[in-house]
């Protein structure tokens, strides 16, 4: 039993941040058709941002989260957006794709050269005190890390059903031309989303790096499990997204210890054939026709 | 003009006549980047180190040593397709690979060629198929983990143990090397827990170890992913004995992990905290120059490049066949050769021998708590 809650938590504290960048996925994929495939530097990137505001300025930890929240939203946002985003989209979804992969090369190599090949320390942010309940240990680390995702993607649900902003935002997302006729800067709202994205970025980045440590590679293994997060839940529904996140994280902790350690990381991919089979809109995904 | 064209013909026969300036090459193929960073980083650091004081102390043979460097990327297949290039090259000897994953796959190419090859690899593997080109810098974890093992049994009075490794080559090694001594020793393995190469999550590994009823475990991982393993064991809170070589008590796992490393535990074969005086002097130099302490493999690399001199001097010319014969059965002592900082000796494989030590990391640093002798 002690066991199963040790599972259950870890599980659940990784799979929350896969969550934050699987919504991110499905967030842009809703507002202007962008599958992002350089995501998972999207993650890595912001950690580096927060190790430069400490080490080349020496702020404090909490001031360089913000520095580095800014600069994400900035570079991630912004940046992204102008620079990418809007010049490829006329020529279809494909080469938005390609760009993006090569787009997360480029972070990834820049990394690489500026920062170092070799990982580098991230300061934890939350206490690193342990309580034992019920025969599990259980971290404080792990608990706030759950709780700062799960606040996020709420708080983000809650901003986009209960706000009028929020509200313009889907109707961007569902039908663009009709929000446009009924007064919606539909350009602001993609801008909005994808400044939602950089943030959600930002904060899984500050979870992840004191436990994967900030090296320039992370974003290959955290991209493709938030996007096949996204796929499990569904990719147009950011609560698909976040029960995909958690559902990897858990299946994947419970598989290296009562299946194989050797076969974890092919775990997912198993899942990811198995919904595509059985339900290709994801687990909590509504089905899209498209004309051809 | 003909005065013109006669001075022309004395300078042309006056450069003609010099001998020639060409340098002594030297290829260094280490993992810049991928997993093995932190380790191929530092060891050309040592490489870089020893050739930059053998230059200015007249080089080889009085030949300057001009360093090729190559990024394997830690990929094997990168690391064989680097080796072949050195070579085309004309380098006369190659410094790396540093993983081992890398090096049993591209010192084939070397073997080939006839090129002596001084690598920071600690496979037991490496040294046991007949490669007369391969020396090590480091000896193979066969020859550490006996050590760290009686370390166990006759000290700490350990009866049960559980081992974490990676599953790699240089994990294979390690934990072949750690279960036969294990069972000679009489200790019972009560848990094995393989990991992938580079693995982030240790959630589960860790857990598993938790669970089982060992008295300590044997952590065999490669550094960074000692760090991470060391601070999920932190997080969920093991309080038994963690034990390792030096990729779990290094200068970069212990940079890495912070407050998490300390009371882990190991043999190393160097380290920059040992009370040798050459090796203290080697590292405050290695710290002005590179403004970080360098560990093990820094040590390693420049180790090679001060045995790439005597080696040649002693056998005369940079001939890359006469040294690697010189070089089996050699022993150079720290007095007579001091850039190799230690005694040293090589055996007929390749295989080295030297003094190493049983660390404890408290504080955050290193403490040396034995000498063990050469085996």
């Amino acid at each position: 039993m002690a066991e199963l809650l040790q599972i259950l938590i870890s599980g659940l504290a990784a799979g929350s941040i896969y969550a934050l960048a699987a919504v991110g996925f499905t967030l842009l994929w809703q507002a202007s058709q962008t599958i992002n495939f350089a995501q998972g530097e999207f993650v890595m990137l912001p950690a580096f941002f927060v190790l430069i505001g400490m080490t080349v300025f020496g702020l404090p930890l909490w001031l360089s989260i913000f520095l580095g929240l800014g600069l994400a939203l900035l570079i991630l946002g912004v940046a992204f957006k102008r620079l990418i985003v809007e010049p490829m989209l006329p020529h279809g979804t494909l080469p938005l794709v390609i760009a993006t992969i090569a787009l997360g090369l480029l972070m990834k190599e820049s990394v690489k050269e500026f920062y170092g090949a070799t990982a580098q320390p991230f300061p934890p942010i939350f206490p690193q005190t342990v309580y034992h309940i019920a025969g599990a240990s259980v971290s404080v680390q792990d608990i706030c890390n759950l709780i700062v995702s799960m606040l996020a993607i709420g708080g983000l649900q809650l901003f986009l059903s209960r706000t009028r902003t929020g509200r313009c935002m889907q109707a961007s997302a569902q039908n663009p031309g009709v929000a446009e006729i009924l007064g919606v800067n539909v350009k602001r709202m993609v801008l909005y989303t994808f400044l939602i994205n950089a943030a959600l970025a930002t904060i899984a980045s500050v979870l992840i790096s004191p436990i994967y440590l900030a090296k320039f590679s992370n974003g290959e293994t955290l991209g493709l499990v938030a996007f096949i997060a996204a796929i499990v839940g569904g990719f147009n529904q950011i609560r698909g997204a976040l029960v995909g996140g958690l559902l990897i994280g858990v299946i994947d902790n419970f598989s290296a210890v009562y299946i194989s350690a050797q076969y974890r990381s092919a775990m997912p991919l198993i899942l990811l054939i198995i919904i595509i089979l059985l339900r290709p809109q994801g687990l909590l995904g509504t089905p899209e026709g498209r004309t051809v | 003009m003909i005065k013109k064209l006669l001075s022309a013909t004395a300078m042309v026969l006056a450069l003609g006549a010099m001998p020639a300036l060409a340098d002594l090459k030297v290829g260094s193929i280490v993992e810049l980047s991928g997993p093995g960073a932190a380790a191929g980083t530092n060891f050309r650091d040592g490489v870089h180190m020893g050739f930059e004081e053998i230059n200015a102390q007249g080089g080889i043979l009085k030949e300057k040593v001009e360093i090729l460097e190559y990024d394997s990327q830690t990929d094997p297949q990168v690391s064989r397709a680097l080796v072949q290039k050195a070579i085309d090259e004309n380098v006369y000897a190659i410094m790396g690979t540093v993983f081992s994953s890398s090096t049993v796959v591209n010192m084939m190419v070397a073997k080939q060629y006839g090129i002596p090859q001084f690598t920071g690899s600690e496979a037991p593997s490496i040294t046991a198929k007949g490669n007369p080109y391969i020396f090590r810098t480091a000896f193979g974890s066969q020859k550490g983990v006996p050590k760290l093992v009686k370390y166990m049994v006759d000290k700490m009075g350990v009866k049960k143990v559980g081992v974490a490794w990676a599953n790699t080559e240089f994990g294979k090694g390690g934990h072949q090397a750690f279960i036969d001594e294990a069972k000679k020793a009489g200790l019972e393995i009560v848990v094995d827990v393989p990991s992938e190469q580079a693995q982030a999550d240790f959630s589960a590994d860790v857990l598993k170890l938790k669970n089982s009823d060992a008295d300590a475990f044997f952590v065999y991982y490669t550094e960074e992913e000692s760090a991470r393993f060391l601070r999920e064991a932190r997080k969920q809170g093991i309080s038994k004995p963690l034990l390792g070589e030096t990729t779990l008590v290094g200068h970069k796992v212990i940079e890495l992990a912070g407050e998490a490393a300390n009371g882990a535990a190991g043999h190393v074969g160097l380290t920059p905290d040992a009370n040798v005086p050459a090796l203290k002097e080697m590292v405050e130099r290695f710290k002005a120059k590179y403004k970080y302490t360098p560990d093990h493999n820094a040590i390693k690399g420049y180790i090679g490049a001060w045995t790439l001199k005597y080696v040649t001097e002693l056998a005369g010319k940079p001939d890359s066949k006469a040294i690697a014969e010189k070089l089996h059965g050699l022993t150079l002592k720290a007095s007579e050769y001091p850039g190799v900082l230690m005694d040293v000796s090589w055996d007929d494989t390749g295989e080295m021998s030297r003094e190493s030590f049983f660390v404890k990391v408290e504080n955050g640093k290193q403490v040396v708590d034995a000498i063990l002798p050469p085996n």
